[in-house]
């Protein structure tokens, strides 16, 4: 009987083993065509073919010019710094005014409080870019259209709606603490700085985290908002712009290179900090 | 029904019935949604006429400095010590009044009209004498302005009730013997008792500029004909883009309501399947990556991780290539590396295959979706406590029962809001669709070169973006979030998350 059951289970655990093995091909192997594509070269010395008949790339095709090129010809730089500068100054307001809204929700107590979260929610529930037509305007109006600083604040503008998920765990740090912080004579300003942030760890992270990549994926906003001054566009903009048709033949294998230089640092940070992410998501979504 | 009858009952009996309770359950919702929203009309109105007779006792009641203050905003303040903030609310009427006559007065005056103000202006052109139309004022710019304008005197009728209200309790205050706070001192009040203005005024003005103006501008929108043809000028127009969205005439064999029942009725479908597609196949993928036993846990985990990371404009363009019409595309060379024949399979936009372009894009969604469930659920599954098998082992469960009584139960549980939240996530799923398809292939009985695979948020793109029919398309964006609203605010009063708020503190 003992037996049977090992058996059995070492059935069922190789079962398992291949599933995943096969499913992992499924999943990497996406990335992996992009990777190996973006190395592939001509070696007659042209501009390669955006596809060919072989699936990967054969060793002899493989070569470092579609990265040299990227850097040297094209305005990739350009576009990597605007999109660096955009995150970092996005990602700082963002986060701010996620946690102080988040904080003022969850722990303070005050007359407009509801009707302030009801509004808001109904907000949140309009679809994302209805918006981003009159942003445009709005930035014209104010005499920011087509600037990097019009693109940060169209970023972080809204940012203050996002704060469900920094709220749903504030709400589960005692209160018991603000009490005894307020016997010992603090006020509200310093248990938020004193107390609270230092035990928020990784709702912090996961905002700055998440706050700081959104720049890095869309492309719709700024592609309204930076309309054909190619020189202010962020890298998804730039590296969409390179499949459409007029692009596509001389530019795809820069985009293969452009998406991978793109894709390594934020997928680092993504694994490094994965953890935070995963207490993020599980803290917003969950609360039964 | 018992309890015991309940338990008695087999699970698709149980199942049936749940479904039936909910079925039921949800006309009261609505009565106790639609009491709510009556319970708090009522509660505004109240508030509202409470603070108009305070408003003009106080003015009635109040002596000579008080009732000034009343014109003069930050009197009251002024001539009892508080010179600052005195000065602050007198500088906030002045600036409003100078706003006003400059540039807020003209533009409300034209905002009900709405029609482009021009001007004939003579220039001299090779000599000759020539008369030309000039736009002064754009009808977008009066429309937006024109709500800017309301914006600021909605905000200046808030202060200058505060500002009564100050100038009143500094009279009290005096009257009772005492003298008003200082500057300093209400400075200090900001960080303490009253440190929710400080957290949320900031958030607030830029969510009013950035998010509350443009919402408003788009709303007001869906009620004027602006297009590309009527850049220049457009006027109110009433119900009628929301008519046309409904109408059933027909144009070239096409019509508009037509399109928009097939988009809408495409973009449910898409949101059920692609919302529980993700949600069972996650879940059966996590719970084998976490049964015991599995080794190098943290190597697939990570492998489907990855897909996360990666910008998801990336991925997807890269699986638009891949899945491609080309014979050289990599789905193509694959099917010939088993079929032997060179093959130029379209399955993204074959014209007249919906339902393979349709397949495809749930397909890849779970692609893109499925790691986001393993994410979670693996998080999930350590939270379940490790007796509850233990003792449903001992009293002889199999793995299977184990997952159907104790699992599945619990991740539904605390997974509700989660799954509310992907279903609408999904509804306006833009990358997928748009990245992948663009929302073909096209039929000649869809309006506006709408496709088969469209989502009423990729329509609603189209529709802004590449046709320039603003009007239009506002329209369809407030349809959707009329959907999204009702279907959210529904189910979530149903969840027990929106009654226990204050239960963790």
């Amino acid at each position: 009987m003992i037996k049977s059951y090992k058996l059995r289970r070492t059935l069922a655990n190789t079962f398992i083993y291949i599933l995943l093995a096969v499913l992992g091909i499924i999943w990497l192997f996406p990335l992996v065509w992009l990777v190996m594509h973006s190395f592939r070269i001509d070696p007659n010395g042209g501009t390669p073919a955006i596809l060919t008949d072989h699936l990967l790339p054969y060793v002899s095709e493989l070569g470092f010019d579609n990265y040299i090129g990227l850097f040297t010809e094209t305005q990739f730089m350009q576009w990597f710094w605007n999109t660096l500068f955009v995150a970092i100054c996005s990602c700082i307001i963002s986060s701010l005014s996620i946690l102080m809204v988040a904080y003022a929700f969850s722990r303070l107590r005050f007359k407009a409080r509801k009707p302030f979260i009801n509004v808001g929610m109904i907000m949140g529930m309009f679809p994302g870019f209805m918006t981003t037509i009159a942003l445009y305007y709005i930035l014209k109006m104010m005499g920011m259209s087509q600037t990097l600083l019009g693109l940060i604040l169209c970023y972080s503008g809204g940012a203050g709606l996002g704060y469900l998920v920094a709220k749903g765990f504030f709400d589960t740090i005692p209160r018991a603490l603000d009490e005894a912080a307020t016997i010992d004579g603090a006020n509200r300003n310093q248990i938020f700085w004193k107390i609270i942030l230092p035990m928020s760890k990784p709702i912090i992270v996961y905002t700055v985290l998440t706050t700081f990549i959104s720049p890095w994926c869309d492309f719709i906003l700024v592609r309204i908002v930076m309309g054909d001054n190619v020189s202010r566009y962020t890298v998804s903009r730039g590296l969409w712009m390179w499949t459409d048709k007029e692009y596509k033949a001389d530019y795809y294998r820069y985009f293969l290179s452009g998406s991978v230089v793109v894709a390594i640092p934020i997928t680092a940070l993504f694994l490094y900090l994965q953890k935070y992410y995963v207490e993020g998501v599980t803290a917003g979504g969950v609360k039964g | 029904m018992t309890y015991t009858e309940y338990m008695s009952l087999n699970v698709f009996q149980r199942f049936w019935y749940k479904f039936t309770q909910f079925i039921k359950a949800i006309p009261t919702n609505i009565k106790k949604f639609f009491c709510f929203i009556g319970r708090a009309i009522k509660n505004f109105f109240v508030g509202i006429g409470r603070g108009t007779k305070e408003f003009f006792l106080g003015f009635i009641k109040g002596d000579i400095i008080t009732k000034l203050s009343y014109f003069i905003m930050g009197l009251g303040n002024l001539l009892r010590g508080q010179i600052l903030k005195g000065l602050a609310f007198l500088s906030i009427e002045v600036g409003y009044i100078l706003f006003m006559v400059f540039f807020g007065a003209e533009y409300i005056g034209l905002f009900f009209r709405l029609e482009a103000v021009k001007t004939t202006q003579t220039i001299e052109f090779m000599g000759k004498q020539i008369t030309q139309e000039v736009v002064e004022h754009y009808s977008y710019q009066i429309l937006l302005y024109g709500i800017l304008a309301f914006m600021v005197t909605i905000a200046f009728i808030a202060l200058y009730i505060v500002s009564t209200k100050s100038a009143r309790n500094n009279e009290a205050i005096i009257k009772s013997g005492k003298r008003p706070p200082k500057f300093r001192e209400e400075l200090k009040e900001l960080l303490d008792s009253k440190f929710h203005t400080t957290m949320l005024s900031l958030p607030v003005i830029l969510i009013c500029v950035f998010v509350l103006l443009p919402l408003i501008f788009m709303i007001t929108m869906a009620f004027t004909n602006f297009s590309e043809m009527n850049y220049d000028s457009f006027n109110w127009i009433g119900l009628d883009n929301f008519r046309e969205i409904f109408s059933t005439s027909d144009s070239g064999g096409a019509s508009m309501g037509y399109t928009f029942a097939c988009v809408a009725g495409w973009t449910i479908i898409w949101a059920i399947f692609a919302t529980f597609s993700n949600y069972i196949l996650g879940m059966i993928v996590a719970l084998m990556i976490n049964k015991k036993g599995i080794k190098l846990k943290k190597l697939w985990r990570t492998m489907f991780v990855m897909t996360i990371a990666v910008p998801q404009f990336v991925t997807l363009l890269v699986m638009a290539q891949m899945l491609g019409s080309s014979t050289e595309s990599p789905l193509n060379l694959i099917i010939s590396m088993f079929t032997g024949t060179t093959s130029s399979v379209n399955i993204l936009t074959t014209a007249n295959n919906a339902i393979l372009a349709r397949v495809s894009v749930i397909l890849v969604n779970c692609w893109v979706g499925i790691p986001y469930t393993i994410l979670m659920i693996s998080g999930l599954l350590m939270n379940i406590p490790e007796d509850l098998y233990e003792s449903a082992r001992i009293d002889g469960a199999g793995p299977v029962k184990s997952f159907t009584k104790i699992t599945l139960p619990y991740m539904l549980f605390v997974t509700t809001p989660y799954l509310i939240t992907t279903f609408i996530g999904n509804v306006n799923n833009f990358n997928v669709i748009y990245l992948l398809t663009e929302g073909g292939p096209k039929v000649s009985e869809y309006k506006y070169s709408a496709g088969k695979t469209d989502l009423l948020i990729t329509l609603l793109f189209k529709l802004s973006v590449n046709q320039n029919k603003y009007g239009l398309g506002a329209a369809i964006g407030i349809l959707v979030f009329l959907v999204c609203a009702t279907l959210s605010l529904i189910t979530f009063n149903m969840t027990k998350s929106a009654k226990n708020e204050e239960e963790f503190s």
